[in-house]
Order: C-alpha cells, then structure tokens, then sequence
C-alpha cells in the first residue's frame, strides 16, 4: 500500500511541489531583502529576521512575489471577477487560447498538406524542406513585429495576425512528423500494396495515413504547446489590450510581478491542459487503432 | 483461357543488380515450367536467388534477360490483372485493423461490395482454421496465427496463383509441422497452383510435387526433382523410404551444388 503511494506519479509530482514551493518562499526572502533592509535603514525602523520574512512575503510590487501572493492574485482575477471583465483572466486566457487553436489549425493544416506533397513529389522534397527548415532559424521574436505590422497595413489586425504567428510556428514540427511518419511504412508493406495493384491513392489512405498517425500525435503535442507561445509573443509587440501577453507586457509597464507570475502561472496551466487534452485524443484514436496500450 | 498455358514459363532469365561496387548475378539462364495444380518449392541456401526468382514472378522485380511469362501474359500484365496472392515472410498485417479488417484489405482495393467483402474474409477465415477471431487485432495472435491470416488473406480474392516466400520460416517447429499438414489440405482441397521458397529439406519434400534445387553466385536451378510421393501427404509419411529417398536426393542436388561451402 505504501509502496503504490510512493511509486504514484501524483507523489513524486507532490514532492517536487513540495520542494519547489519551500525553495521559492526562501528565493523570495533572498531576492527582496536588498530592498526592505535599505527601506528599513532610510526610514530607520526596527527590524528583525522575523519581520523581514515576513515583509518580504507581502509586499505590493516585490522582486520575486511569495507563492501565495500569486495564489491569491489568481484567485481574484479567476474567481472574483466576471469572466467578460478585462482584469478577468478567464477573459485573457480565452483571447489567448482562440488564437492558439485557430494558429494550431491552420499550422496542422499547412504542416501536413507540406508532408503529403513531399512524400509524393520528389522536387518538393527537394526544393521546400531546406526553406521549412530555414524558416525555424528566424528568431520568432524579431519576426512576429514585422508580420503584425505587414498585416496590420493590410487592415488585418486582431486574432488572425496572432494566429498565423502561432501557425508559423507549429506548422515544422507537424511537417517533419507527419513527413516521417507517411514514409515510416516498410518495403514490405509497399509491396503487399504493388501485388494488389494498389493505386497511389488508395495507398496513401489505406497504408499511409493509417502509419502516420503516432508520428502525427507526437508533432501534435510539441505544436499545441508551441502554438501558445506563438500567440503570447504575437501579443507582445503590438500592445495589444487583451491576452495573456497583454497582461505580461501591461504588469512589466507597472512593475506588477505579482500579475506578471500569475499570467505566466495561468499561461503554463493551461499549456499542460492543452497537452494533457491531446494525450486525451492521442489514446483514445490510439484504442481505436487496436493499440496494445 | 488460361490453362493453355504453363502457369509460369520462363526461359533463360537473368537478373544482374546494379549495386555501388560490383554488380550481383542474382539469376542465371533460370528455365522452368510451372504447370496448373503445381505445388513447386524452390530451395537453397540464402543468396541463392529463389526469393528473386519469386519476385520477378511477382513483377516485383524486373529480369535484365530472358524471358518470362505468367499465365500467358507478362509478369507486369499478370500482376495489373491480380493473378496471384504473394504471402510473405512476414505477417505484414496492419497493426490498426483487426484480423477481418486485414482480409478486407485487398477486397477493398479490388472494389468488391461491402456484403461480399465480410462473406469472403469469413470463408478465407474457415479455411485457415480461425473462424471467431475476426475482431481480434494481430496484436493478440500468436505468430503462426499471424501468418494463418496472412494466408488466409492471399486466399480472400481466389487467386490461381500463390506465391510464398518462406511463410513458415519464423516458426517454431511444432507450429511448423502443423501448418504444413494443414496447408497441404488446403491444397488439396483448392487445386491452386503454388510457389513455395523454403529453407527446409523436409518442408519441402512434404509439401512439393515438384523440388527446384537452387545454388548461389550466380543463383541458377542445378535440380529439378518431381516428386514420386502420392499426392496425399501426411506426417507420417515422412518416416518412409520414399520421402527419406527424396529428401536425400535434395541434400545431395544442395551439396552438389556447393550450397554448404
């Protein structure tokens, strides 16, 4: 019994929990005494370690905020706010989120439309994958300015500019994936098909597509994550009002770092929902495959 | 039509691949005549192009010279018209359908309805002896009843024409024995013709009614032994003078060639 608690995956995810919360109370103290002693001095009050430690946990705009600051700045921009109000987070998050599923649509799209035609043609194989590989060494940072500006002067601003951001980014990793993955059946498999007298198409739906699949969830979960990255950078440089880059950028603007955390908490959530939702779709397409697992 | 004609027919094939350093001579001046109801086992040592000369059968791979006609037409023709079934070393199921999903498969492509796909995958099922493990993915077979539903798929479109490439040659021997007596029912029972590339001596003097004994470098046929066995085979007729006759004839046509150097 206690052996299967131990060896749970929640335990060792607690225990880490655990650690990383007692070493960031202590990171805190650390990182914001500088500023509280020299407060302390110029104002020439009092102070023990006790209140320092404690002062240091509370205060308005700190170095390093203490978990429960950022806990309870969460609580009251999820909870005590209606969700359509802008210092809702639900509010941002949702902006956020619409532009990543939509940037992660078009890039699945355009990922796996480019593997099909490189599978299939050779001169595509040899002309576009050196410039899909090229594409990724562009720092997406200096990028997405310019690509929201280019469309912005084309009078597309909004969610769309965000969301190509995001489908720029996550569109490699499916096209390489996908790429292996319709080419990952074995002679064998290809000459069952030629005995048949399989046409192209029917190999592609039949062999191919089918082949492709685990490789395809594989790309699916580095892209989703990517995808919202993509779309916080893309609300970065425009100021836009909304979205969880917004807020990053508005709480930097203020010195809010407990805003700033609790974006950052919020943004790194819901990336692991969006991967665990897609370790979700992943075994259940999975099980109707006939997989052992 | 078609029984005019040798079932396989070919005179003085070559095939020579090009590899990066020098080329290999995978066939030589092969000559053989395979007729209608022909159970031909093609044995040697490995290299000794008997898996090549199946596939140029099979039109998967092309011969630099000779000549070689399947059913009257060229290999290509025969292929394009699915004249034979090719089952092969391994399963090669698709680990995402189940056993009746991999017997649709070439039923699917040959665009035959939907009823009749499910009617024939059930036929081809009971003749491999596996009726009831239609939903089962391959996953949870054993490996000789991987390769029962392999056959059993070469057997959904009833070609005339089996072509089999060491299909037992992962299995143990017990399983091994078993299927072959099985597989000479089936036969028996079909009347197909089949070609049947094998390592094993007794495999093949079992099963043949004609032995093609093949040597390497370059793979040419050295023997051409037809079988003085009953066409009704059973285990036990392995133990008799007849078959120890044959099966030494094969191991001498083998030695002779220089197969075990």
């Amino acid at each position: 019994m206690i052996n299967r608690i131990l060896n749970s995956s929640f335990f060792s995810i607690l225990t880490v929990l655990i650690f990383l919360t007692v070493f960031w109370y202590g990171a805190s103290v650390h990182l914001n005494s500088d500023v509280l002693i020299d407060k302390y001095e110029r104002k020439k009050v009092e102070w023990d370690f006790s209140k320092l430690v404690n002062d240091s946990w509370s205060m308005k705009r700190p170095i390093m905020p203490a978990p429960h600051q950022i806990f309870f700045d969460m609580k009251k921009s999820i909870f005590d706010q209606k969700i359509t109000s802008k210092r809702s987070l639900v509010y941002h998050s949702w902006v956020t989120i619409s532009s990543t599923l939509v940037g992660f649509a078009m890039g699945s799209f355009l990922g796996i439309l480019l593997a099909v035609g490189i599978v299939h043609v050779p001169t595509l194989n040899k002309s576009v994958l050196p410039w899909i590989i090229a594409s990724q060494t562009i720092p997406i940072l200096a990028l997405a300015p310019m690509i929201i500006v280019v469309l912005g002067a084309f009078g597309i601003t909004g969610l769309l500019p965000k969301a190509i951001i995001s489908a720029y980014l996550c569109f490699f990793p499916i096209a390489i994936g996908m790429v292996k993955g319709l080419r990952s059946p074995d002679l064998m498999h290809l000459d069952l098909m030629k005995t048949y007298n399989a046409t192209k198409t029917q190999i592609f739906w039949k062999l191919r597509r089918p082949a492709s699949v685990p490789f395809l969830f594989a790309s699916f979960k580095v892209s989703i994550a990517i995808s919202l990255v993509g779309a916080i950078v893309g609300e970065l440089p425009a100021g836009a009002r909304a979205g969880l880059g917004a807020r990053l950028l508005t709480g930097s603007y203020y010195g809010q770092t407990v805003q700033i955390w609790s974006a950052l908490l919020v943004a790194s959530l819901l990336a692991g929902m969006l991967v665990f939702l897609m370790t979700f779709l992943e075994s259940s397409v999975k099980k109707r495959m006939g997989s052992e697992i | 039509m078609s029984s005019n004609f040798p079932v396989v027919d070919a005179k003085k094939v070559d095939l020579v691949f090009q590899t990066a350093d020098t080329p290999i001579h995978a066939l030589s001046e092969i000559d053989l005549e395979i007729k209608k109801g022909d159970f031909v086992s093609l044995i040697g040592p490995s290299g000794c192009g008997k898996t090549t000369l199946m596939r140029v059968i099979a039109d998967l791979e092309k011969p630099t010279g000779g000549e070689i006609k399947v059913n009257g037409m060229s290999p290509e023709e025969a292929r394009l018209k699915r004249a034979y079934g090719y089952v092969f070393q391994a399963p090669v199921l698709y680990p995402w359908r189940t056993v009746e999903g991999n017997l649709k498969l070439p039923l699917e492509i040959m665009g035959i309805g939907k009823i009749e796909q499910i009617k024939r995958a059930k036929d081809a099922l009971a003749m491999v002896d596996l009726l009831g493990f239609e939903k089962k993915f391959p996953w949870q077979l054993s490996g000789g009843m991987q390769q029962r539903v392999s056959i059993a798929r070469a057997l959904t479109f009833n070609p005339d024409l089996l072509l089999m490439d060491e299909p037992f040659g992962a299995l143990d021997e017990i399983v091994r024995d078993q299927l072959n007596e099985h597989f000479h029912n089936l036969w028996e029972q079909t009347q197909k013709t089949v070609v049947f590339v094998t390592h094993s001596i007794p495999e093949a003097a079992y099963l043949s009614t004609k032995i093609v004994v093949m040597s390497p470098r370059p793979g040419k046929i050295i023997d051409i032994i037809s079988s003085p066995l009953p066409d009704k085979r059973t285990l036990e007729m392995r133990d008799t003078q007849e078959f120890l006759e044959l099966s030494q004839r094969i191991r001498v046509g083998l030695r002779g060639g220089k197969s075990y150097d």
